[in-house]
């Protein structure tokens, strides 16, 4: 939707932040270019899901610059809500909005927030809900589909903001194993699209298939940066070869 | 007999209805005006309490304890009988309006605030994360939510409000309950002071249940 996207989609230098004394994220540097695909991981507590939340500033950051599509992020309450447009996000948890139905869940932010008419937001949401097979459902309540049913719909209502950066933390964790496979599905088809991605997730499997690059974070520092193939084959820094060895267990 | 004829004397109640009646129209208005008035200032109230800039909200926060710990009659009485010491004259209805309601605001925000924090965080942060202003996330999807837990005890505390509406009568407000006493002096009979009492159970009683009611509701809704 923006006029013209900047080449990149977010970019953070020397980010620091702290909770208290605890240093969550320690001079953070990242670029993300238009069209890549990147997963982070790393230990519980790392800073993965800490770093991918300053992008659209669900958390704020200490120190450092921050510019999402171009915009340096300056704190601005309507700068934000205009930068928040075009990155969606999807939760753990789906945070889907409970006393609304599957439909009115993806149409609510295109309707209240780029004033876009019912019936044409509708058309657009359920072509996003055909695409994830769950058109038949749009007019049930999200606590009447399953777990992947539910993250499936999240990432179906982020994309009706047509966004040009996506963000998932950890959107399979909460899932049922047997789950899992259907939202990575879904994934997998939207990094297909060319869609900008930045995924924090253990799913090693997925970070093969679609990575650019996988950044391995511990401590709240980058540690890492490697395109699958290499970060898997022979990570170079200690800790993430100790992490590889814990997640092949 | 004599207690009958005492307390029930269908005579004097017969002549006595009428004047009840214009006493009853008078406390429902009184009513229904602070539950309105009080219910809309307690959820800015809420507002500014939880949302306001930190020197703003302790005035908010101040507010609030101040007027829940106030007796109302102490109010009522400073806002009729104090206030026109420094040119300020209100009638018996505006002064029992304004203390009514400055009361259940306070009230009303405390359980606006409970409301608004049971629901998840992460309501917000999806909200927020698609980019919707904060008051428009406010009213399409926090308070939507919020309004399960909050009607119960709201309907609880207009309730009490309700009942307090007789304290209107101490600043000779022609309500329901200054009606029967007048009544009762000019008929020296309380049976018009037992007639009010049926007339605040019959108005309440379905009320009370209600609240019952909807609490059971939420009880179930929570335990799906």
């Amino acid at each position: 939707m923006t006029s013209s996207p900047a080449p990149l989609a977010a970019q953070m230098s020397d980010v620091n932040k702290w909770y208290n004394d605890y240093h969550a994220l320690r001079s953070i540097n990242l670029e993300v270019a238009r069209g890549e695909r990147i997963v982070v991981c790393g230990p519980s507590g790392s800073g993965k899901s800490t770093m991918i939340r300053c992008i659209n500033q669900l958390e704020k950051h200490d120190s450092g610059t921050i510019a999402v599509n171009g915009v340096t992020l300056t704190g601005d309450l309507k700068q934000l809500n205009t930068v928040r447009q075009d990155v969606g996000m999807v939760f753990q948890h789906f945070n889907l909005f409970p006393h609304l139905t599957v439909l009115e869940n993806c149409v609510i932010a295109p309707m209240t927030v780029r004033n876009i008419a019912r019936k044409e937001a509708e058309e657009m949401a359920m072509s996003y809900l055909s695409r994830i097979h769950i058109a038949e459902q749009a007019h049930k309540f999200p606590s009447q589909l399953s777990g992947g049913q539910q993250q499936r719909v999240a990432i179906a209502r982020s994309l009706c903001m047509q966004p040009n950066l996506m963000l998932f933390d950890e959107p399979t964790s909460a899932l049922d194993p047997e789950m899992v496979h259907e939202v990575l599905e879904t994934m997998v088809s939207l990094a297909r699209d060319g869609m900008t991605m930045l995924v924090v997730t253990h799913e090693m499997g997925f970070a093969r298939k679609v990575a650019d690059r996988v950044i391995f974070m511990d401590h709240g520092e980058i540690c890492e940066t490697a395109p699958p193939e290499d970060f898997f084959k022979s990570p170079q820094n200690e800790r993430a070869r100790v992490f590889l060895s814990q997640l092949i267990h | 007999m004599e207690l009958i004829n005492t307390f029930f004397n269908w005579d004097v109640m017969v002549r006595a209805f009428p004047i009840l009646l214009r006493g009853l129209g008078n406390t429902v208005m009184l009513g229904i005006v602070t539950i309105i008035i009080g219910t809309i200032a307690g959820l800015l109230l809420c507002l500014v309490r939880l949302y306001a800039v930190r020197p703003i909200q302790l005035l908010a926060i101040l507010y609030i304890d101040v007027f829940r710990a106030l007796p109302i009659l102490v109010l009522l009485i400073l806002v009729y009988y104090a206030l026109p010491f420094v040119g300020i004259r209100l009638d018996s209805f505006t002064s029992a309006t304004m203390a009514l309601s400055m009361v259940l605001a306070a009230f009303t925000a405390e359980v606006c605030r409970a409301g608004i924090q049971n629901v998840p965080k992460g309501q917000f942060e999806a909200a927020a994360s698609l980019g919707m202003p904060f008051w428009k996330s406010m009213r399409k999807i926090i308070l939507p939510q919020a309004i399960r837990v909050i009607i119960p005890p709201l309907t609880s505390n207009s309730i009490s409000v309700f009942k307090d509406t007789a304290l209107a009568s101490v600043v000779a407000m022609p309500d329901l309950l200054k009606q029967a006493n007048d009544a009762q002096a000019m008929m020296a009979n309380p049976t018009p002071l037992i007639g009010a009492a049926l007339i605040y159970l019959a108005i309440l009683w379905p009320l009370v249940r209600l609240v019952g009611y909807l609490e059971a509701r939420n009880q179930r809704a929570v335990a799906r």
